[in-house]
């Protein structure tokens, strides 16, 4: 399949803004205003109002497509993913999988889609064939036992009990499960952690090879790299809510890139050439050690350069750094974070008045 | 990991498109569910003791003592009061004891949380896990019936479809308590401390040990209510073929009660997950 063409026809839906929904019709996934509480089970009227995990989530997925839900421990990914897998009923909202209710309409849902937990369950005392095996026996047009098992790379591990197995060949396995009915649809939950470098690049090949041929995957995960690697679009979730969305590229230059180095002694921030004219938008300075923020890194970069030239002087610890999903992630959870806490105040100011 | 055989499977897909797969069917789900669990069982050296000569061995002492006393009054041959108490010891060791560990082992290692991940169902999932051992109970209490009654001398049942009635309803009480008795252990050891209560109940008072008939009136007709009373009582009748019909329905009917029961019981508390 020609990358260049897919990409294109993807950045197409992507510029309407939010988390980038191409034509309606072709979406595998619609979630809309999706909620989600567990029950509360104390004795306090606070500890029985439950906690609420998800917060009114929005977000589409088209065919083909692999859209990663991004975010920190208890941000609400797993339990973001366990209602589309129709696992559970959302609380309020709605959520569509092929163009049906994956927890009513389940039994038309489950033969067309394959899913990864987060925790596979498997009898210690059977080995993966029989495994396999076993599954092979539930799932519509399972593909066979050995093929399934070549492609995650446990062949030589086929006849090992699977208490024997190490915690990421447990992944692989359960991977292999999740891909035996060649679904249109696959969940994957954190499919690579506890995984050693060579396995999740193994891994992350294998789901590269599923989307060019056409399945839509929906991936969690809290590895930054894991989503930049392989999302072509992502939503970064924050206690419950989307704090960004759109593609990765796109999430990415809404970030400012960054330029630091110490000052020589005897110069002051002062002495640079005027920030705003270099295409500086912010700066910080601990002791010597100056950071700017700019949109434009290459012209602030020149400037800083030229004017470190014409004075003659060494720029120590110099380092010129294009903005990464990691600092957009860094930086949207710090800002969500934020605001989190004037709409907690908001909240309590209101409940007490 | 082959980036040959994807590709192949790549071709095969886009070749598929659009035209309907060959959906599997509960029977297929059963049967693949089912051999994995008969693998599992023939792993389990504890499961299979409780299976196959626990059983037995209960019937071989039980034996001694009703020839030892000369089976105080009841007019029951010992045939006639071995055999049923053999068919209860099957369905309460080799079924619901063995169950209720599978049912907790399966829970606590997500066993059956990934299962329902899948196109199984739920009511599928409990009868899968449970049909190795309720079909080797099954062929179990055929053989104790037929051996038991050649070694005793006492021929075969003489109302058999009773004697079947019973111990298929005996097989659904005990399975659906299984899975109840599952939901209050946490792991396989306590698995078999939470047994004991239905067990102790059953084999002292539904006519396994000591026939009902023996007891006081008042007593007896209580104990006839407990949940596996009417499947001995069934058994029994079965196998002596005297009895009325009012007396039979009564004990079909407390004995489907029960069924309806344990059933219910499974749908309100049966735990999917583990508590965390």
């Amino acid at each position: 399949m020609n990358d260049g063409e897919k990409n294109s026809e993807r950045g197409g839906g992507a510029d309407h803004g939010g988390a980038g929904t191409p034509a309606a019709d072709d979406n595998v996934i619609d979630v809309t205003g999706l909620r989600r509480r567990y029950a509360g089970r104390g004795r306090r009227a606070k500890a029985r109002e439950g906690f609420e995990a998800v917060r009114g989530v929005d977000f589409s997925v088209a065919r083909g497509e692999l859209f990663a839900l991004l975010g920190t421990n208890g941000a609400g990914k797993t339990s973001t993913v366990e209602l589309l897998e129709g696992l559970a009923a959302p609380t309020a909202g709605q959520v569509r999988v092929l163009g049906r209710d994956p927890f009513t309409e389940r039994h038309s849902v489950r033969p067309r889609i394959g899913m990864m937990l987060q925790e596979g369950g498997f009898p210690s005392e059977l080995t993966p064939t029989e495994t396999l095996r076993m599954w092979a026996g539930c799932t519509s047009g399972a593909r066979p036992v050995a093929d399934a098992l070549e492609s995650v790379g446990l062949t030589g591990r086929a006849d090992v009990r699977v208490k024997q197995l190490s915690g990421g060949e447990r992944r692989r396995l359960d991977l292999a499960l999740a891909l035996l009915g060649r679904p249109e649809v696959l969940f994957l939950d954190e499919p690579t952690t506890g995984l050693d470098t060579e396995a999740r690049h193994q891994t992350w090949e294998l789901v590269r090879e599923l989307r060019d041929s056409g399945t839509t995957i929906v991936l969690t995960t809290h590895y930054l790299e894991e989503a930049e690697e392989l999302a072509d679009r992502l939503a970064i979730l924050h206690h419950g809510r989307i704090a960004a969305a759109g593609r990765v590229a796109d999430v990415v230059a809404a970030q400012p890139s960054h330029i630091s180095f110490e000052l020589p002694a005897g110069f002051h921030l002062g002495d640079l050439p005027p920030l705003g004219e270099l295409g500086v938008v912010g700066h910080e300075k601990a002791g010597r050690r100056v950071r700017l923020r700019t949109d434009e890194l290459q012209r602030a970069a020149t400037g800083v350069l030229v004017w470190a030239q014409e004075k003659g002087i060494t720029l120590r610890g110099l380092d010129v750094r294009s903005a990464s999903l990691e600092e957009a992630f860094l930086h949207i959870a710090k800002e969500a974070a934020e605001q989190g806490e004037l709409a907690g105040a908001r909240e309590t100011e209101g409940a007490a008045a | 990991m082959s980036t040959a055989v994807l590709d192949a499977d790549a071709i095969e897909r886009e070749e598929g498109r659009g035209e309907v797969r060959a959906e599997t069917g509960a029977g297929a789900r059963l049967l693949a569910l089912g051999r994995a669990e008969l693998t599992l069982l023939g792993r389990n050296k504890t499961a299979l003791y409780m299976m196959l000569v626990i059983p037995v061995m209960l019937a071989i002492a039980m034996k001694q003592t009703l020839v030892g006393t000369n089976s105080p009054g009841m007019g029951l041959s010992v045939a006639a009061a071995l055999l049923p108490a053999t068919l209860g010891y099957v369905l309460l060791f080799g079924i619901y004891s063995n169950m209720t560990g599978a049912y907790v082992a399966r829970r606590e290692e997500l066993v059956l949380k990934r299962l329902r991940t899948g196109e199984l169902r739920d009511l599928e999932i409990l009868a899968g896990t449970a049909l190795p051992a309720v079909v080797l109970g099954l062929a179990q209490c055929v053989l104790l019936v037929l051996l038991g009654g050649m070694v005793l001398k006492d021929g075969l049942p003489k109302a058999p479809h009773l004697l079947i009635a019973g111990v298929l309803i005996g097989a659904v009480v005990v399975v659906a308590f299984a899975a109840v008795s599952s939901a209050l252990a946490r792991t396989t050891e306590a698995a078999q401390l939470v047994v004991l209560p239905l067990m102790m109940l059953s084999l002292g008072g539904s006519g396994m040990v000591v026939p009902l008939d023996a007891l006081p009136d008042l007593l007896g007709s209580l104990l006839e209510l407990l949940p596996l009373s009417p499947v001995m009582a069934l058994i029994r009748v079965g196998w002596t073929g005297g009895a009325g019909t009012g007396e039979i329905l009564k004990h079909l009917a407390v004995g489907l009660v029960w069924a309806g029961i344990a059933v219910f019981a499974v749908q309100r508390w049966f735990r999917w997950e583990p508590r965390r």
